[in-house]
């Protein structure tokens, strides 16, 4: 039989349990589901990295109207059930505000968590169909692949592609990008001279690099995930693939450009994020990211560090937390980084919460990302 | 033309270097009876060694790969005898088994831990010269992955059979009994199997890791690869284990490119299973009776 004393020890430690584990009055709870193992690790990484940062300007600052934030980072592995899973357990917590994940078919299956809960969700994954889906609480923090494709294809159009391979990783990023891709070359006749599909964590690209060659194209335009894009550019250099190779954001990232050394050098691409941007802000940002993690951010860890101070941004204008109130302040809205300088650049969401802003043309050159041409965002055109 | 014998080069290089991991199987059974199904984290570890050594300590590469090979032979090779293998030898072959299957996941996990899950590039020893030979593009690092794994699996062939230190671990590898009747140091030939295998995961280290990148679990594919590879050329074998290798290497190009890139990751698998199936002993492999 169990002891009066014993049963007393555990009804308290049952009600401790049962306590929501959301943060303090003085505290904001934010939760960050992010791919820090398996194939997304070096872009979750970049992410944290971004997120951490700001919470520590942020907190260091006075936090959100008083509040510090009490960040919890939990790892979805890279695999989709698991990142539902760990969506579930935020939400049960009810956290102010979900970041992440990164990998779209991670969000793809978290957001319908956020959006049942009221939470908003405010995430890295780039496919385009993520916001297509009339979600009420999910917003963006990079173009989607539907705005920035056209900004790349424009710009093959320009340099008389007219035949090109297209390499895409089989997943929801890969293939939304190559769906993207396809469909805007078509819109400009440009022939799909091959179309080749890799596996995530793909380790040796020689077929994939002979098989492009075989279809002769005046280019070639890869989408894959960082780790892939850095191996597959080592291939393209060793058995020396000789058209020009271009990428949307993560084939010219910083972190691919680390990662493939030389191999990186004359890729050309469009990136929506980069800290060699001819923008003040983002410079500075660059180099308080060196500063505090001895590496380059690429573009996740700016989508990561603006994510945070999304939050500042949307919760200051609205004057109070909300969080009803704060994914309709920014469904239709526009931050200018002059006022919410942590944003560093101006951004306006739309309806669905896809948003707009300035991008960039790229070429590396010595292991640098060189901006060619800055382009405005869309809705300025 | 061209773009089969480009293929061929590049198989024949990846195939290398599953050779020289493959090899460590092949030698680990001979010697000891022992699978070591942590072969692809002993890749691995001295993947990292050796980023150790360039980035905390300052090294260049090749004195960085030295280091690592002395390190790699008393952790990998005295210590992992010693402290896994001994102890559970007298077992059964299972439990050693099983053994090496939780010390992949431990050393995977510890890296992880330590490294973070993070991926790092890695300096290639070869420079990244393209060369054209017959209207082949060939790269200087896949020629010189190839006469590396080659030299290495010929000159530790001709080791065994012609040196007396290499007879007597062939001839513990057949029947230890009779071996410790002839006066074979039986326990000290044991060793220089480990040894040879830890020596071997660091130079395969050095050469794949430059094309892989250096990541946690960058040995998973290469250990189960390298497995197939064993079988296939015949676990009693050292040339088997190249063939193996090689077959798998050129094999997984060939069906990527002309079949589909879907189809190349089955390649080993399938042929590890016709192997097995109408040739249980491996393409170079003999026939071994045991009793049970």
């Amino acid at each position: 039989m169990m002891h009066r004393r014993t049963a007393l020890k555990l009804g308290a430690a049952l009600a401790t349990i049962g306590l929501p584990a959301g943060a303090a009055e003085s505290e904001v709870a934010i939760h960050n589901n992010v791919e820090l193992s398996g194939t997304g690790v070096t872009s979750g990484s970049m992410w944290k990295m971004g997120v951490d940062l700001a919470v520590k300007e942020i907190n260091a600052a006075g936090g959100i109207l008083g509040r510090k934030i009490a960040i919890t980072h939990q790892d979805n592995q890279s695999q989709p059930q698991i990142a539902k899973a760990v969506a579930t357990k935020a939400a049960d917590a009810e956290p102010y505000v979900m970041l992440g994940p990164i990998f779209s078919g991670d969000v793809n299956v978290s957001m319908a968590v956020a959006e049942n809960a009221e939470i908003p969700m405010i995430m890295g994954g780039e496919a385009a169909n993520l916001t297509q889906q009339g979600m009420k609480y999910l917003f963006r923090t990079s173009l989607n692949q539907a705005s920035a494709m056209p900004k790349l294809a424009n710009y093959l159009a320009k340099n008389g592609v007219k035949s090109m391979v297209v390499v895409w990783g089989a997943n929801d990023f890969g293939k939304g990008g190559r769906d993207a891709m396809v469909k805007e070359m078509a819109a400009r006749n440009i022939k799909l001279a091959a179309d080749i599909s890799t596996e995530p964590g793909q380790m040796d690209f020689s077929p994939v690099v002979v098989n492009a060659s075989k279809a002769n194209a005046d280019a070639l335009f890869s989408y894959m995930n960082e780790e892939e894009s850095a191996r597959f550019l080592i291939a393209l250099k060793k058995l020396g693939y000789d058209k020009p190779v271009y990428g949307e954001t993560v084939l010219v990232s910083q972190k691919v450009i680390e990662l493939a050394g030389p191999a990186a050098n004359g890729a050309k691409g469009h990136v929506g994020l980069s800290v060699d941007a001819p923008n003040p802000k983002v410079q500075e940002f660059g180099r308080k990211f060196m500063q505090a993690y001895n590496t380059s951010s690429d573009h996740n860890g700016i989508k990561g560090y603006t994510a945070v101070y999304l939050v500042k941004a949307a919760t200051e204008k609205l004057g109070k937390f909300d969080r009803k109130a704060m994914a309709a302040a920014i469904h239709g809205g526009s931050f200018s980084a002059a006022q919410y300088p942590g944003l560093l650049m101006d951004e306006s969401y739309d309806d669905k919460g896809d948003l707009d802003r300035e991008s960039y043309l790229v070429e590396i050159k010595d292991g640098k990302q060189v901006i060619t041409e800055v382009l405005p965002p869309v809705g300025k055109k | 033309m061209t773009d089969f014998l480009q293929l061929v080069i590049a198989g024949t290089a990846t195939g290398g270097c599953y050779a020289l991991a493959a090899l460590g199987f092949t030698l680990l059974w001979q010697a000891s009876g022992t699978i070591n199904f942590a072969l692809g984290e002993m890749v691995m570890l001295p993947a990292f060694m050796m980023l150790f050594f360039m980035s905390v300590l300052g090294l260049p590469l090749p004195l960085a790969f030295l280091a690592t090979l002395a390190l790699s032979l008393l952790v990998m090779g005295y210590g992992f005898k010693r402290v896994v293998v001994d102890p559970l030898i007298r077992h059964d072959v299972i439990t050693l088994v099983i053994a090496t299957l939780g010390l992949s996941i431990g050393v995977r996990q510890a890296v992880k831990g330590v490294a973070s899950a993070q991926v790092f590039t890695f300096p290639s020893v070869f420079s990244d010269t393209l060369l054209t030979i017959g209207g082949v593009r060939v790269s200087a690092g896949d020629i010189g992955t190839v006469v590396v794994a080659c030299t290495i699996v010929l000159a530790l062939q001709a080791f065994l059979n012609r040196t007396v230190t290499g007879r007597a671990m062939q001839a513990v590898a057949q029947n230890r009994d009779a071996a410790t009747v002839l006066g074979i140091k039986v326990e000290r030939m044991v060793l220089y199997a480990f040894l040879i295998n830890a020596a071997l995961a660091a130079v395969s280290a050095l050469l794949i890791t430059p094309v892989y990148l250096a990541k946690f679990d960058m040995g998973d594919t290469l250990g189960l690869k390298a497995f197939y590879a064993a079988i296939i050329g015949g676990f009693n074998n050292s040339r088997g284990a190249l063939l193996g290798g090689v077959l798998v290497g050129v094999l997984e190009n060939l069906v990527g490119t002309y079949i589909s890139p879907g189809y190349k990751e089955g390649v080993a698998l399938v042929l590890f299973m016709v192997v097995i199936v109408f040739r249980p002993q491996g393409l170079l492999g003999t026939v071994e009776e045991r009793k049970v």
